[in-house]
């Protein structure tokens, strides 16, 4: 879908998804108090792939993140215009429930923050705030979460030990086991691999390309070759607006916009 | 790039560059590191010593109390004789009038020392023969010192101890005179005689006070039934005749528990001891009003041990005698435990839920600010204030209420509308809340955002995050407070004199008479202990040790309350936080 946009510069052919949209951000605006942090975004995201969201620090990535569960709602003076539609209905609808809307999107903070109780029980807490009781369903699904996360070899003999005994990265492993533990539809990450060490980085990189395909994935990262490694679309952002959304392919290797030629190219950043 | 002035010539160059700037070391202190270490260090250990010499006083004079010293047998020069234990001593200066009166040799001797002379206060007892308990001997009056061994230290029920020999034994109608009155047979006459003495309180305590009990439950009733149905009703007729049928039985009752005591009163008043102080008086006993006896000079290590002992185990667990300077403090360990828990209990929930509303609900602004400076200020109100307010709002609005409404027929006598174990704990609770909220409220701020955030992501609400993630976190910092507040609450008297503090209230607020807990009784403290026998008792100088031990006490209780949530508190730290980021 060719669309035309209010921002001139703005390129927008972004890859297909097999499955059509799942999230059409369209005119986004938002203001912490005074301050506007986003401008008119508008973008579509596809689902089953993974969206990178790259730019600066500064420019709005985390922010428009954190709009899509609307974890921005703990901001105090916060005020959007626009919409956010996932699967046709406007999330930012006044009958819209936050809490359900989160149990469908499960989130991947830039520094692990596991709870502070076992490593079952971590990824057995989504489940249960959901009100889930059955202890095997519940086990069944740590089970398989923490497989999908990659981490089962590792944790498997002490399930019952505190998370927090975990090394940095098998705790961000943790952490994304814990996202997917309730089967959600979207994975948001937020620089999930700013405080880890290139091996665990690249574990991390490896599990985003096996969860392909089986979640829609939107990352927001610095690190632009993780965002070309692991990405399918590329959005770049610079000072809350949207500059340039396509292919990855084509975003690193051929930028329509000269801004983020400069960006991909490290002239500026 | 070369600048202009690099082209003068170098013997000119240093006449330019200022001269090295001199330090001026006087007033350049805060500069340097060291003088500053010394004197916040300095300070640190004197705080430190000064904590540890109040609690060393307290522990060596306390600890010491109960062991029992020789007596002394003092012969002045008048032929008297004085009896007791060595107390203190010190120096003084004697009256002109009395120096003129002594011998040439003595008054040149208490010149030389600058004019003063020694004297030593003995513990005598015998108040009942001389109308004084300690007696203070100057060394110039003195002719000898003895120990002798045949002095025995009485411990009595009445008139405090007594100090002499005993010199016969009359054992209902078995007299025996001389040494065959000191060894097993007065051993083993005093152990009946104690068993008796127990059999009595028991009955006339627990039997008869039950009997009590009971009678006033059924006139209530009876008033009850009365004030529900009036006084011509068939209900009340019913309950007129119901009442008339059981106090018959429990006053028939009553008559058999007080006829046995009496008569074992009777046996009891057939066997006594025969006392002689140092100067010859005679004093009868009856055995069973002695507590304790020992032959304080013929003691050896093991047998003061044991004595000293015994001393520690009546004061732990009997009740206070002779206007609460000697026996027991039983009911106030137990009051003031009972009312720190209760403390704990009722500041917990309140704080706790005050804190997470200010902190994770309320919409930080100016209100929440005002109240938090309301809070804190809270923490600065005189305590007797709280007292007051105490009294008023529990006790006379709550209590008088409660009373109305639920036990009219004890009007007008107050059951709650007066001071009691719940109003003083609650009173305490208000006194400490802000201390629970200002911990709580920075346990809370010390959650990282990033765990709440982890949370709600996950699709949990507010309050399910609060419940699994915050407050686990957080409990260690709250129990922290809560530890404080218990600290503060139990130290605290002032209020207490206000809502329910008493010097006497044998019965304990719990015990085995329905419904168990009586939250409305009146306790005892042992603050408030420390405060009626340091300074409200007849003999303050019979009363300091006294102090000591009892301050002894409750800085050990409250030590122990406190070290017991210590123990709780790192128990939940390790559950919580078993490994490192």
């Amino acid at each position: 879908m060719r669309r035309a946009t209010e921002t001139e510069e703005t390129v927008y052919h972004p890859k297909k998804g097999p499955e059509g949209t799942l999230l059409s951000i369209e005119d986004f605006n938002l203001w912490y108090g005074k301050s506007q942090a986003l401008f008119d975004v508008t973008l579509n995201i596809e689902k089953g792939l993974v969206t990178a969201l790259i730019g600066p620090s500064g420019c709005g990535k985390s922010t428009l993140l954190r709009a899509i569960n609307r974890m921005n709602d703990l901001i105090d003076g916060l005020t959007t215009t626009g919409s956010i539609r996932f699967d046709g209905t406007d999330i930012y609808a006044p009958n819209v429930d936050v809490i359900a809307l989160r149990k469908t999107m499960g989130m991947v903070f830039q520094k692990p923050n596991p709870f502070p109780m076992s490593i079952a029980d971590n990824v057995a807490y989504p489940l249960r705030v959901d009100g889930v009781r059955d202890r095997k369903v519940i086990r069944e699904t740590v089970e398989s979460a923490i497989k999908s996360a990659a981490l089962w070899d590792e944790v498997k003999d002490r399930l019952n030990e505190s998370a927090l005994g975990l090394s940095g990265g098998q705790q961000q492993r943790l952490c994304i086991a814990r996202a997917i533990a309730a089967q959600p539809e979207v994975l948001l990450m937020d620089e999930p691999c700013s405080a880890l060490d290139p091996v665990a980085t690249a574990k991390i990189e490896d599990l985003i390309d096996e969860l392909r395909g089986k979640f829609t994935i939107v990352i927001v990262t610095h690190n632009m070759q993780q965002a070309a490694r692991v990405s399918d679309n590329t959005a770049f952002m610079y000072i809350g607006k949207l500059v340039e959304y396509g292919k990855t392919s084509r975003v690193f290797t051929n930028p329509k916009v000269d801004k983020t030629m400069q960006y991909v190219t490290g002239i500026f950043g | 790039m070369q600048e202009p002035e690099s082209d003068k010539s170098p013997e000119e160059k240093p006449k330019e560059q200022p001269p090295p700037r001199q330090r001026n070391r006087a007033w350049d202190l805060e500069a340097r590191g060291e003088p500053f270490l010394w004197g916040l260090g300095g300070a640190l250990v004197l705080a430190i010593l000064m904590i540890l010499g109040f609690l060393g006083i307290v522990l060596y004079n306390g600890a010491f109390t109960f062991y029992p010293k020789p007596v002394e047998t003092v012969t002045l020069r008048d032929g008297k004789k004085v009896a007791g234990e060595l107390f203190r001593t010190e120096l003084f200066k004697p009256e002109p009038e009395t120096l003129h009166a002594l011998p040439a040799e003595t008054r040149a001797e208490i010149t030389q020392h600058g004019g003063m002379a020694r004297r030593i206060l003995y513990r005598t007892g015998n108040f009942d023969l001389y109308n004084e308990d300690f007696r203070w001997v100057s060394d110039y009056e003195v002719a000898g010192t003895t120990t002798s061994p045949g002095m025995y230290f009485v411990e009595r029920l009445e008139w405090g101890p007594f100090i002499g020999e005993v010199t016969g034994l009359d054992l209902n109608g078995r007299t025996i005179q001389g040494d065959a009155a000191h060894g097993a047979e007065l051993t083993r006459a005093l152990g009946e005689a104690t068993k008796r003495r127990d059999r009595i309180h028991d009955l006339e305590r627990n039997h008869m006070g039950k009997v009590n009990y009971s009678i006033e439950k059924e006139r209530l009733a009876l008033k009850e039934a009365d004030l529900r149905y009036g006084k011509s009703s068939p209900q009340y007729r019913n309950a007129e005749a119901l009442h008339e049928e059981r106090t018959t039985e429990l006053n028939s009752l009553y008559t058999q528990f007080a006829e046995e005591a009496k008569s074992i009163r009777e046996r009891d008043a057939k066997y006594t001891i025969l006392l002689a102080d140092v100067n010859g008086k005679e004093k009868k006993l009856k055995l069973s009003e002695i507590v304790r006896l020992y032959p304080a000079n013929e003691l050896d290590t093991w047998g003061r041990v044991r004595v000293y002992l015994a001393r520690w185990a009546e004061f732990l667990t009997q009740e206070p005698r002779e206007a609460n300077t000697e026996g027991g403090v039983l009911p106030a360990i137990f009051g003031t435990f009972c009312m720190t828990v209760l403390l704990a209990l009722a500041v917990a929930p309140f704080g706790v839920v005050t804190a997470l509303y200010l902190r994770e609900y309320a919409k930080q602004g100016r209100l929440v600010s005002l109240v938090r400076i309301c809070v804190n200020n809270l923490a600065g109100v005189p305590s007797i204030v709280y007292g007051v307010f105490g009294l008023g709002f529990f006790a006379y609005l709550v209590g008088g209420t409660i009373d109305e409404v639920f036990f009219p027929e004890r009007l007008p006598s107050p059951t709650f509308g007066t001071g009691g174990l719940l109003w003083g704990s609650l009173t305490l609770a208000l006194l400490t809340v802000p201390v629970v909220i200002v911990a709580t409220e920075e346990a809370l701020a010390a959650v990282p955002q990033s765990m709440r955030e982890g949370s709600l992501a996950c699709g949990a609400s507010k309050w399910q995050t609060i419940k699994y993630i915050v407050l686990p976190r957080a409990m260690p910092g709250i129990m922290t407070g809560l530890i404080l507040a218990m600290a503060r609450g139990a130290g605290e008297v002032a209020p207490l004199m206000l809502v329910g503090v008493v010097k006497m209230a044998p019965e304990l607020p719990i015990d085995s008479i329905f419904p168990y807990v009586h939250l409305e009784r009146s306790f005892m403290h042992l603050g408030f202990h420390i405060y009626d026998v340091g300074f409200q008792s007849r003999n303050s100088e019979a009363a300091k040790p006294m102090v000591y031990v009892t301050t002894l006490l409750l800085i050990t209780l409250v030590f122990m309350m406190n070290a017991a949530s210590v123990f709780l508190r790192n128990r939940l730290k390790k559950k919580f936080f078993t490994g490192h980021f």
